[in-house]
């Protein structure tokens, strides 16, 4: 298992379906495992009633049925499929308003779908996911895919303050290709993880938010200066540019 | 070569891994332009499919020598002068080695850790002018730097094809750049580009001359183009995907949130009221 898991971090992103895929057939025992810790590309599904799109996942899974937050219902539908409580549920519908309105002034666009439910020790867990693929409203990107994933645990409130801990992931894939540059490529994941303890006074959705907001500002940036800036690196050492040839000229 | 040991594990059967492996590193050595050091320590030779003579053998051109390569512990074991039937005329040889030389120069110059190859793909027997022939000049700089997580590779493949009729050299190239940095994530770079020109055929050294400058010049072109794609991507190309700052530039206003599903509810009602 820890070797499967080795090699889905070297793999390229774009490749992780199939590499799932054969680590299925090899580890068939693991099957759970792998599931629940490789992270694969969100799928989306359309809520008839309400014809918006939600987020696939775990989280919103009974049996083959995945239940929308906009209707509650499961599609395809299940007589018996669980749903959350009423508070829960009550949370869950805000929390999916006013996310959807963050995702907007982030993302112009995209998908997002938020999941509540009750945890075993007197507290919930709650699910995040955004999606935003396509060209982008400025066509810079020939095509480009975001994939969100933050779960936060919330612990019982005691005396006015409550635990979180925020596990996020991000996936994203950007391509720009035109005739000067031909195709370029960057792909990747990284997953981080955040807690604190807060006043539940404000409510927990917007200590949620705020920590979700902290955190992809942090991963955005990582990916942006970190990430990005490395493979830039690589290829500047590999082929250095013009200036850095002739400041080494003296040397010679 | 963790890489490696992950897979030992998971298939837990040293024979299929064996089998596996025997299959997997020749296409990856040859896909990705892999350079080993000569057993004689006199340079690289680069494992391509333009100088594969068998599956574990391979032709150095430059040295006229071949290579024969064990391809998963990714050295060479022996080598041995190369046949006179394994090597171009002395007509082409000349072509050949003309732009070894220029090639060689310009690579040196460009890249820390590259290496070059030159090799006669097609009318390898021609004794003098009166025929086509074709050459591919292949380029290969790789990193590896696991202890710092990242690895890199720049890969170019040109392709000439001499022609007798039109007294032209056709040029096509493809570029293929690399990158995987994996420290508490994995974000790979994976780019390419194809180009097309030509230029009249001349003597030896006039072709290898005018040849070099092309590679030269549009290797040089692409990276600036590379430099280019890195500079938009944090202003314009990632911004398509998530801003850095909601488009009132300010945090998102969670307290106002309450405030917000208020409004929305509103506007619903209004909505239905029309």
């Amino acid at each position: 298992m820890e070797a499967a898991m080795d090699l889905v971090r070297r793999m390229p992103p774009g490749s992780t379906e199939t590499a799932l895929n054969a680590l299925l057939s090899l580890l068939p025992d693991h099957s759970i495992d792998l599931l629940s810790q490789v992270d694969l590309p969100l799928q989306v599904c359309m809520d008839k009633e309400s014809l918006k799109e939600y987020i696939l996942c775990e989280y919103n899974r009974d049996a083959d049925s995945y239940r929308s937050p906009w209707s509650n219902k499961y599609e395809p539908p299940l007589e018996d499929g669980t749903v959350p409580s009423e508070d829960m549920r009550n949370l869950e519908i805000e929390a999916n308003e006013v996310f959807s309105v963050y995702r907007d002034q982030y993302y112009e666009g995209g998908i997002s779908s938020v999941y509540i439910w009750e945890d075993e020790d007197k507290g919930f867990i709650a699910c995040f996911l955004i999606k935003k693929d396509g060209q982008g409203k400025r066509g810079y990107m020939q095509i480009g895919s975001w994939d969100a994933i933050h779960v936060i645990q919330v612990g019982p409130e005691e005396e006015g303050a409550a635990h979180y801990c925020l596990n996020s992931t991000v996936m994203l894939s950007l391509t720009t290709d035109n005739k000067q540059s031909g195709t370029f490529n960057l792909s990747g994941s990284i997953r981080r993880q955040m807690s604190m303890t807060l006043a539940v006074a404000d409510g927990h959705l917007v200590n949620m938010g705020k920590m979700i907001e902290e955190m992809e500002g942090k991963l955005r940036n990582s990916l942006d200066q970190v990430y990005f800036g490395k493979t830039k690196e690589m290829v500047c050492t590999l082929r250095p540019p013009p200036e850095v040839l002739n400041m080494r000229l003296p040397d010679r | 070569m963790r890489g490696c040991a992950d897979v030992r594990a998971l298939l837990g059967d040293e024979a299929v891994y064996e089998a596996a492996a025997a299959e997997a590193f020749p296409e990856y050595n040859k896909a990705h332009l892999v350079s080993l050091e000569l057993p004689d320590r006199s340079g690289d030779i680069i494992i391509t499919t333009y100088g594969e003579l068998d599956k574990n053998n391979y032709l150095d051109p430059r040295t006229a020598q071949v290579a024969t390569v064990n391809h998963i512990k990714q050295n060479c074991t022996e080598l041995r002068p190369a046949a006179d039937e394994e090597l171009p005329s002395a007509y082409i040889e000349e072509f050949r080695s003309a732009l070894d030389v220029e090639l060689s120069k310009y690579v040196g110059e460009a890249y820390p850790k590259g290496v070059c190859a030159v090799y006669c793909t097609s009318g390898k027997d021609i004794e003098g002018p009166g025929a086509n022939f074709g050459f591919a000049a292949v380029i290969s700089a790789a990193r590896r730097s696991p202890q710092n997580f990242c690895n890199g590779s720049w890969r170019s493949i040109w392709t000439l094809e001499f022609s007798d009729e039109s007294q032209f050299v056709e040029i096509k190239g493809k570029i293929q750049v690399g990158a995987h940095y994996f420290e508490e994530g994995n974000v790979q770079l994976d780019t390419n580009i194809d180009y097309k020109y030509s230029t009249i055929l001349q003597s030896a050294e006039d072709c290898a001359v005018s040849v070099t400058n092309i590679i030269r010049h549009h290797e040089s072109e692409y990276l600036s183009s590379l430099e280019e794609s890195y500079l938009n991507l944090s202003d314009a190309t990632f911004k398509d995907l998530r801003r850095k700052l909601p488009v009132t530039r300010t945090l998102f206003a969670w307290h106002n949130t309450l405030a917000l599903s208020l409004t929305r509810d509103l506007a619903k009602e209004l909505a239905i009221g029309k």
